[in-house]
């Protein structure tokens, strides 16, 4: 018979002011195996935990219910507690009253009689525990960061300068994700390329990064310390080794007639292409759908003017397996699709445009080299309105129901560049609010308004409608003055709403880390463990965790390099021991489990038995301890009944059921 | 149909640590309500629930059990609830069949950022209990002692 402790908290006020905590503790004291139940204020806290210790000497206790917060909050706090006082880690159990009871119910009666039915299924599971033993496991010292923007570039910087290995995957032929295709940054307005570039060539020339571009990551098995990934490094139709990046292949390339992606299809570029001038590595990649050779067979123009005899269009994709400790998501965003808002006429007007094409048209190595100039006719446009919050705070389907948190700090950068760069320019901005929290945010803003004469307005716009003579009739509401407003624009920017990247579903597939509704990765804690992912070993930076600027993308960058090297920097782990185990006697090796274990941890033996006195050979399952992560799908799947999963045992569970429904 | 508000059912959920468990931990810090008749057991994975521990609930005088787990493709050891999708599938038709109805019934995905969800899952999950009433079929004299 075990000796149970229960501690009741009341955590402040948090639990006791629904839940009559002395109740509790009263009622589990009638319950079998308990012999002795107490409460107190904060059970987590040094004192409480001095009680627990106490309480297990005097009463000799063989194991403990904390009834409190989620035991996903302080259940390793207290089995270490426990193990600092005797008892096995193991031999505790948390009921769960503050989430699941005292924050959700406000009738005091009604809490009470579940915290006490709560408690009592904790109890009843206890009575069923046995100690158990952690065991260890190795980690691999390599990280792995999937995406090579900003975000990914600084934590694959920061975990390499601690001395450990990283490769960085990403999709795209170049490392600099949307930073490299912005103009100018704010706060500062100091160039994007000028203080991206050096970041991107530190990552480059680092001996403990290995950069994999335009490749992608295919599979994914294994845990924590011990992650085996598949990259598929696709065909660049280059060899990287020859190839001097000297770009007279792009040049006299015939197919010239592809969208860039790189300038947002504002222009073309030819099949063989890097994305732009500073990309990393500087070696171009064959686009096999626009190629004429791969279309047609003839051409071959690029690997008669290459002089290093780089072009090899018989290259194929190559997987690369390898082993890494860590993995960094890092995989960023993109703006959304505007086909479901007609009213801004994005789909009939060249000169709709969303805020990352202005970027490009504003860059010196963009579509219009820099010079601001409408798209449909080139000419310089004198009256310019943006749009903000296009698809954000949306509460229809249509749009995201999020803040995309960038657009009011880009736009004022946006309004403000055009004006001191073209005095004669009228800028007009619409926007519900003005949101620009952040270290010499606000600052920046009233500049726009007050140095520069952006025009602000409080409202929506309704409708843009092209005009047969090439202008764009802007129809708004000016909520502050109560009045309808038209303005006759030659230009309108849509602060366009972002979204995470396509693929990331794939990614947290993989990975098996969670993503929400609108496709960011979820945070294991979303205000204590913002950086790491609920998925043991997967660590998230930057936007793929939720819209940032690049200041807080490159401080989450660091964070999550530090969580990394913590990682990285042990030599083993403990494992859970919550781990199947077969019963020799009711085995009869049907091979049923190993066809369900997710990580191959079932294996079979002949094992001499000795079955009421009668010896015989039996094939029986064995499971590995260190491959076996406690799902318990083989418990259900044995039809002997002889497959159970220690911790979370048929029997603890069936106590609870019991405890529950008595 | 008349709800009898009087009634207050046995509920059993069954959430698996890694998605609905944290889901319903979202629902308590966010202070969303649902009503006290549920009680979670927190399982490793939903594939880790087997159908004896729900007959063994409705024998034991349970009006409702509820099976929540990670959205598929999203189940933290890949695949647990695709097998827990097939086998509760297979039991419930089993359990109507036995006059426990499939409203008494349920599997829901939820992820552990569903905190709203979990609440709305379980209020519309206790308001159909209600609606059925007490669960009279399964319940075993011997069991009850
Ligand atoms: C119009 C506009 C203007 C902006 N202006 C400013 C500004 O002035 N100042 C400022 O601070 N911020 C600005 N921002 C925000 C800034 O762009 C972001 O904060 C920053 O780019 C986020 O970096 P990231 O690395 O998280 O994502 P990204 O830059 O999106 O990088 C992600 C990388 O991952 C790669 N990738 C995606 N999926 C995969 C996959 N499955 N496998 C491998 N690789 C993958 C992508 O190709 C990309 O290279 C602006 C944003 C916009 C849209
Ligand atoms: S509990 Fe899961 S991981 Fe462990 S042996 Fe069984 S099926 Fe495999
Ligand atoms: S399913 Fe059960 S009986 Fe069959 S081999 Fe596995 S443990 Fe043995
Ligand atoms: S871990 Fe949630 S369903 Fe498998």
């Amino acid at each position: 018979m075990q000796r149970i402790g229960v501690f009741v908290c009341h955590c402040g006020s948090n639990i006791a002011a629904t839940v009559d905590v002395k109740k509790v503790a009263e009622m589990a004291r009638l319950e079998p195996g308990v012999v002795f139940a107490d409460d107190y204020q904060y059970m987590c806290s040094e004192a409480g935990q001095a009680k627990i210790g106490a309480a297990i000497k005097e009463y000799n206790l063989t194991g403990l219910v904390v009834c409190s917060c989620s035991p996903r909050m302080h259940e390793a706090t207290f089995r270490k507690c426990a193990e600092r006082y005797g008892l096995n880690p193991y031999m505790v159990e948390i009921a769960n009253i503050r989430e699941h009871c005292s924050w959700i119910h406000k009738d005091m009666e009604e809490a009470t009689q579940k915290a006490v039915i709560l408690a009592r299924a904790a109890i009843a599971k206890v009575n069923l525990n046995a100690p158990l033993q952690a065991g260890e496991s190795r980690v691999t010292k390599r990280a792995l960061v999937i995406g090579g923007g900003i975000a990914g570039i600084q934590t694959a910087l920061d975990i390499a300068d601690a001395g450990y290995e990283v490769d960085i995957v990403e999709k795209t032929p170049s490392i600099g994700g949307r930073m490299s295709q912005l103009d100018k940054t704010f706060p500062t307005l100091d160039c994007s390329a000028c203080i991206l570039t050096p970041k991107m060539v530190d990552a480059a020339g680092h001996e403990k990064i290995k950069i994999y571009t335009y490749s992608e990551v295919e599979k994914v098995s294994g845990f924590v310390g011990d992650f085996t990934v598949d990259i598929r490094k696709k065909a660049r139709s280059v060899d990287e080794a020859k190839c001097t990046g000297c770009g007279v292949c792009q040049e006299k390339c015939p197919s010239k007639k592809t969208p860039s992606e790189f300038n947002r299809g504002l222009n073309n570029r030819s099949a063989i292409y890097t994305p732009f001038a500073q990309a990393i590595p500087n070696v171009p990649v064959i686009d096999r759908e626009a190629c004429i050779k791969f279309k047609t067979g003839k051409c071959g123009v690029c690997e008669k003017v290459c002089q290093a005899g780089a072009i090899n269009y018989a290259q194929e994709d190559e997987i690369i397996t390898e082993k890494y400790g860590a993995i960094v998501v890092a995989t960023g965003f993109d703006t959304i699709k505007l086909d479901k808002y007609d009213e801004y006429a994005y789909s009939q007007s060249k000169d709709v445009i969303t805020s990352l094409e202005l970027e490009r048209i504003m860059n010196a190595a963009g579509p219009t080299k820099g010079h601001l100039e409408r798209l449909s006719d080139g000419k310089a446009p004198k009256e310019i309105v943006f749009v903000q919050c296009v698809g954000s705070r949306c509460s229809d389907e249509r749009g995201k129901p999020y803040c995309s948190k960038i657009c009011c700090m880009y736009t004022a950068k946006h309004a403000m560049l055009i004006r001191d760069k073209y005095p004669d320019v009228n800028v007009t901005v619409f926007y519900i609010d003005v949101r620009t929290p952040g270290k010499n945010f606000d600052e920046f803003y009233r500049r726009a308004v007050e140095e520069y004469g952006v025009n602000y307005i409080k409202g929506q716009v309704g409708k843009v409608a092209p005009q047969p003579d090439g202008s764009l009739l802007v129809q708004g509401s000016d909520l502050i003055d109560n009045k309808q407003i038209k303005i006759k624009a030659d230009m309108v920017v849509l602060a366009t709403a972002i979204e995470p990247n396509q693929g990331v579903r794939n990614i947290a597939t993989m990975l098996t880390a969670s993503i929400d509704t609108n496709n960011f990765l979820t945070e294991a804690h979303p205000k204590l463990r913002p950086v790491e992912s609920p998925t043991a070993g997967v660590f998230l930076s930057g936007v793929c965790q939720g819209p940032k600027d690049i200041p807080e993308t490159v401080s989450q960058a660091g964070a999550a390099a530090v969580k990394v090297i913590g990682l990285l920097a042990k030599d083993k782990l403990t494992t859970n021991p919550c781990t199947a185990q077969a019963d020799e006697l009711l085995c009869n090796g049907c091979s049923n489990c190993a066809k369900v274990c997710p990580y191959g941890a079932i294996t079979y033996e002949t094992r001499q038995v000795n079955d009421h006195g009668i010896r015989e050979d039996r094939r029986i399952a064995v499971v590995n301890k260190a491959l076996c992560q406690g799902c318990g799908a083989c418990t259900v799947t044995c039809p002997s009944g002889a497959m159970d999963l220690q911790g979370f045992s048929n029997r603890q569970l069936i106590a609870e059921v019991d405890a529950i429904c008595r | 149909m008349s709800v009898n508000q009087e009634f207050r059912p046995k509920i059993v959920a069954f959430c698996c640590n890694w998605c609905s468990y944290a889901g319903a931990d979202l629902a308590g810090s966010s202070r969303l309500s649902y009503p006290a008749d549920v009680k979670i057991i927190r399982v490793p994975c939903s594939c880790r629930v087997n159908p004896m521990f729900i007959l063994r609930a409705f024998e034991k005088g349970a009006d409702g059990v509820i099976l929540c787990g990670c959205h598929p493709g999203d189940c933290h050891y890949s695949t647990g609830n695709y097998y827990a999708r097939r086998r509760m599938t297979l039991l419930f038709s089993m359990l109507d069949f036995m006059g426990v109805e499939n409203g008494r019934t349920r599997v829901e995905w939820v992820s552990a950022a569903e905190g709203v969800k979990f609440s709305t899952v379980m209020n519309d999950f206790v308001e159909k209990i209600r609606s059925l009433g007490e669960n009279v079929r399964l319940g075993d004299l011997r069991c009850k002692k």
